[in-house]
């Protein structure tokens, strides 16, 4: 199986300059927010493993919060990233990315503090790639050319259902089945479509997937009990009488924000804020994201985060010295309907990591209440969230849900036998 | 969890009338969408407006009026903009406008707010004054309320009439089956998980001021108690310090849904090769029930919290459990995207191990399992009435007069939040496209078939078969178009007394 990696590009800002970075970024979109894919600058079109991309500005708009602790204001860089999640290795993604867009990529980060003439764009990039501290892919291993193949294949076997109609309407699910396979077979014999077998997992990649389920696994269950005794005797207390500050984004602003969303059915997030002072509070979230982390790898891998299965991409990034995080996600559906998605599927997930923020609804024992102050979380999720310059997705109006039914309709496919149940199944998927 | 303090009753005096009545023998009414000339005689007028409200009667009344307000309305009333902040974003910025919101609504193409009849962005009414009267009433009594001091306080934008199809709507199914029951009596535990779906409903979640189905109270504005003029409102029950302009009121959406009756028999008979039988059948699968208004799918074994027993209410006692692969009704089916009936928990886990296992996302690996959940919290009471004149399948499907007048639906909802319940329901379950893992379609008779993304169509209708592969049908026309509507605020009896006296 190929992997799939990311890349965070961080780096500083001149304040003077976040204006003109800004109208330069502007000119790669086609609507607002959304990336022309031939786009001169960055043709994400021409990266063939690419599934998702993003330019934001992490210019943080609730720098004040902290001084609801009585801590004075605390300034801290603007930051440009640039965040893309694609399959394989970052070397031979950036080998891509450098081919089709250098001058592009110069053009844009000689707004950055540090970027001259004479940079050496490779090692700029490197040196300014952040780690993740947590990363969530929807089905690791699915490729952007898998996802190509698969939606290639539901398309034929769509348009063939329709067109035969007639002659299968009362066949059983049996004959429904082979007659698929049979013309599927035919279509990828004379070249019409293509499946292309998963790459065999590298010896390497599996051996540190091993070592990270136990080792991780092990070290996270060893620590789980000082994690508690932290949430005990320090965070239970703390939380009684941390200020709630999650007042609603005013109507403009608001607006700013929405009109960057809602152009296809996948939409962009991108957020951020401070970490509650205190070193409980670096640690519990530095376990949490770790445990996340984990679970992402190894157990939810096939599509669902929990109960949740609309998000595509997502990642949990520390800044300045774990004193802010940002958080940024590919997800289903408009920005209301996925927060309520998770407010009432996984309420206590949000709370176990965004309740580390400053300002969000009170919580009870790290994991109740919290997000279940609907209009107040949501209200504090508004207020963090940045504008996304610039978003790009490879795989537009396709939903996980419907990934997953692809994937899962080639299964059924690549099956040599199924049992009345599964075929009952599979064809309920066409 | 310290128990927020419960609303022990609610005084229905303060309530307006709609809210717990759908005055179903009022069977003549309108809609009055006025323009307030003169914010003085505007609110002497709101200080006599004769409002129903929501006590209990002997005998139902023979008339009814009730007033909501845009939020310009409440402007040009001369509510200070403090207080007016207190409201809601949507209702603030209203329903048409942002672009945003009518391409999540579905307000595009030919139902984008450009071209309504009322309610586009230049044609905001103020105040929407709603008369029902019994057969025979209402010209007479409409009359009557056009006094002077009316006619110093409005100017009338647009009257929308209504008429009555005896319980069905334009296309000739019986309609308002399905209405959530209001828990008066606080008698749900607000924000407690709902293992089986319940139509019983938290009375926060239809009228401001009380504990939603979160177990919260929605954001409405609350007002200093020194502010004298506010002395005649309720107490804030979750702020007991403050007054609350909210509580008892609500909100209202309106919107002149133009259904295009004709073009719908019209479609279906073509499909079915003019067949009438098949031709009511597919109809039947579009919406989600039989023309009678029958569910598609058996009857529920256990009783449903919030449905009466007894025959009256045997048309809504289901939900789709008994239908996972929506072989009885489809999956696209109107009543179905409209309300997919479901509790917190895919599988219904009875005690703490399953429900954790549940929570954690380990019970619902099925293709279709928990994609969506939670029903409770996207719920709206409709009080809708239809417009023109009625046609049965086998008139509309023969040619029609040159002077064919439109007819369709005055959809009136009520709901304390417009954001999560009126327009989640139209933006994530009867508009997507992408509703409980279907792709390609959205719902069969509001669908607006605009294409989505790069060109990908969304105007087909598929339903399920027992086995074998699935119908398809495609090339849906557009049924339903979006001729007009606003966000209303329907304030108490106390609040619609306050708003006559901010001018003192």
């Amino acid at each position: 199986m190929t992997s799939q990696s990311s890349l965070m590009v961080a780096a500083r800002v001149n304040r003077g300059s976040i204006g003109p970075l800004r109208a330069l970024l502007a000119t790669m979109n086609r609507a607002p927010g959304q990336a022309d894919p031939d786009n001169p600058l960055v043709p994400f079109g021409k990266l063939a493993n690419l599934h998702f991309s993003r330019f934001v500005v992490l210019d943080d708009q609730t720098l004040n919060d902290i001084t609801l602790y009585g801590l004075p204001r605390k300034e801290y860089p603007v930051y440009l990233a640039f965040l893309c999640d694609f399959d394989g290795g970052v070397a031979s993604f950036l080998n891509d990315l450098l081919d089709c867009a250098s001058p592009g990529l110069r053009q844009i980060f000689s707004l950055c503090e540090d970027f001259t003439a004479s940079t050496d764009l490779r090692r700029w990039i490197r040196r300014h790639n952040l780690p993740i501290a947590t990363s969530y892919v929807n089905w690791p291993g699915r490729t952007m050319k898998q996802v190509r193949e698969e939606a290639l294949l539901h398309q034929a076997i769509a348009a063939y259902l329709n067109a035969n109609s007639n002659q299968l309407a009362g066949q059983p699910d049996h004959q429904v089945w082979a007659q698929v396979r049979q013309f599927v077979a035919g279509e990828t014999g004379a070249g019409r479509l293509t499946l292309t077998p998963p790459a065999p997992t590298r010896p390497l990649t599996a051996l540190g997937n091993l070592f990270h389920l136990v080792g991780a696994g092990l070290l996270i269950v060893l620590l789980g009990p000082l994690v508690l005794l932290l949430v005990i005797f320090i965070i239970r207390r703390e939380e009684t009488t941390a200020p709630v500050y999650a007042p609603r984004l005013d109507l403009e602003a608001q607006q700013k924000l929405s009109v960057l969303e809602d152009h296809e059915f996948t939409n962009q997030f991108s957020a951020m804020g401070s970490l509650k002072p205190g070193l409980a509070r670096r640690w519990v979230i530095s376990y949490i994201l770790w445990l996340i982390e984990w679970t992402a790898r190894h157990l939810y891998t096939k599509g669902r985060l929990a109960r949740v299965r609309t998000i595509h991409f997502a990642r949990w990034v520390f800044l300045d010295n774990k004193r802010r995080i940002l958080f940024a996600s590919n997800y289903d559906g408009s920005l209301d309907s996925y927060m309520d998605d998770f407010i009432n599927k996984v309420g206590f997930g949000l709370n176990v990591v965004f309740s580390n923020g400053v300002g969000y609804p009170r919580t009870r024992w790290l994991l109740a209440d919290g997000a279940s102050d609907e209009q107040k979380f949501k209200y504090f999720l508004r207020r963090h969230e940045l504008p996304t310059d610039v978003w790009y997705n490879a795989r537009p109006s396709t939903t996980a849900v419907e990934l997953e039914r692809n994937s899962r309709i080639r299964r059924g496919l690549e099956a040599t036998g199924l049992s009345k149940a599964e075929a009952r199944e599979w064809v309920q998927l066409l | 969890m310290p128990t927020p303090p419960n609303h022990s009753q609610i005084d229905p005096k303060d309530v307006q009338g709609l809210v717990r009545f759908g005055y179903k023998t009022l069977t003549e009414g309108c809609y009055l969408l006025l323009r307030i000339r003169n914010a003085a005689a505007a609110r002497a007028w709101c200080a006599v407006a004769p409002v129903a409200t929501s006590e209990f009667m002997d005998h139902p009344p023979d008339v009814a009026l009730q007033v909501a307000f845009t939020s310009a309305g409440l402007r040009a009333l001369g509510l200070p903009g403090d207080v007016l902040e207190g409201f809601s974003d949507e209702f603030l910025a209203g329903l048409a406008d942002d672009e945003n919101r009518s391409k999540r609504l579905g307000d595009v193409g030919a139902s984008a707010p450009e071209s309504w009849q009322w309610g586009s962005p230049a044609n905001i009414p103020d105040v929407l004054v709603m008369l029902f009267a019994v057969p025979g009433r209402l010209a007479g009594w409409r009359d009557m309320l056009q006094t002077d001091a009316w006619k110093a306080a409005f100017d009338l934008m647009h009257c929308l009439d209504t008429s009555d199809m005896g319980g069905h709507e334009p296309f000739g199914f019986v309609d308002g089956v399905s209405q959530p029951a209001i828990d008066w009596e606080g008698a749900r535990n607000s924000g407690a998980s709902q293992i089986q779906y319940s139509n019983l409903v938290s009375a926060g979640e239809f009228l401001l001021g009380y504990l939603n189905e979160y177990g919260k109270y929605t954001d409405r504005p609350l007002m200093d108690s020194s502010d004298a003029k506010a002395a005649e409102l309720l107490p804030a029950l979750d702020v007991p310090a403050k007054k609350d302009l909210g509580r008892n009121g609500t909100f209202v959406v309106l919107r002149t849904l133009e259904q295009d009756v004709r073009g719908f028999w019209r479609f279906l008979d073509r499909q079915t090769q003019s067949n009438a039988a098949e031709r009511q059948q597919l109809g039947q699968r579009m919406v989600g029930r039989t023309m009678d208004g029958d569910p598609l799918v058996q009857e529920s074994a256990a009783p449903i919290e919030g449905i009466p027993s007894g025959p009256q209410s045997d048309s809504n006692r289901f939900t789709f459990d008994q239908d996972p692969s929506g072989t009885r009704c489809p999956f696209g089916g109107h009543v179905r995207r409209a309300n997919p009936r479901n509790g917190d928990f895919p599988n219904k886990p009875g005690w703490l191990l399953p429900r954790l296992w549940s929570m954690l996302g380990f019970s619902s690996l099925g293709m279709r399992t928990d994609i969506m959940a939670s029903t409770r919290f996207h719920r709206i009471l409709r009080r809708g009435r239809e417009y023109g004149t009625p046609l049965t399948p086998a008139q509309a499907v023969e040619s029609a007069p040159a002077d064919d007048a439109p007819r369709g639906l005055q959809f009136l909802c009520i709901n304390a939040n417009i954001s999560r319940q009126f327009e989640f329901i139209q933006n994530a379950w009867l508009m997507s496209t992408k509703f409980d893992g279907l792709a390609g379609e959205s719902d069969p008779l509001l669908g607006n078939r605009t294409a989505i993304g790069d060109g990908l169509t969304t105007d087909a209708f598929t339903i399920p078969r027992e086995q074998g592969v699935r119908t398809c049908i495609e090339g849906l026309p557009q049924f339903v178009r979006v001729r007009g509507g606003a966000y209303f605020f329907l304030p108490s009896v106390s609040a619609l007394r306050y708003l006559s006296r901010i001018g003192d």
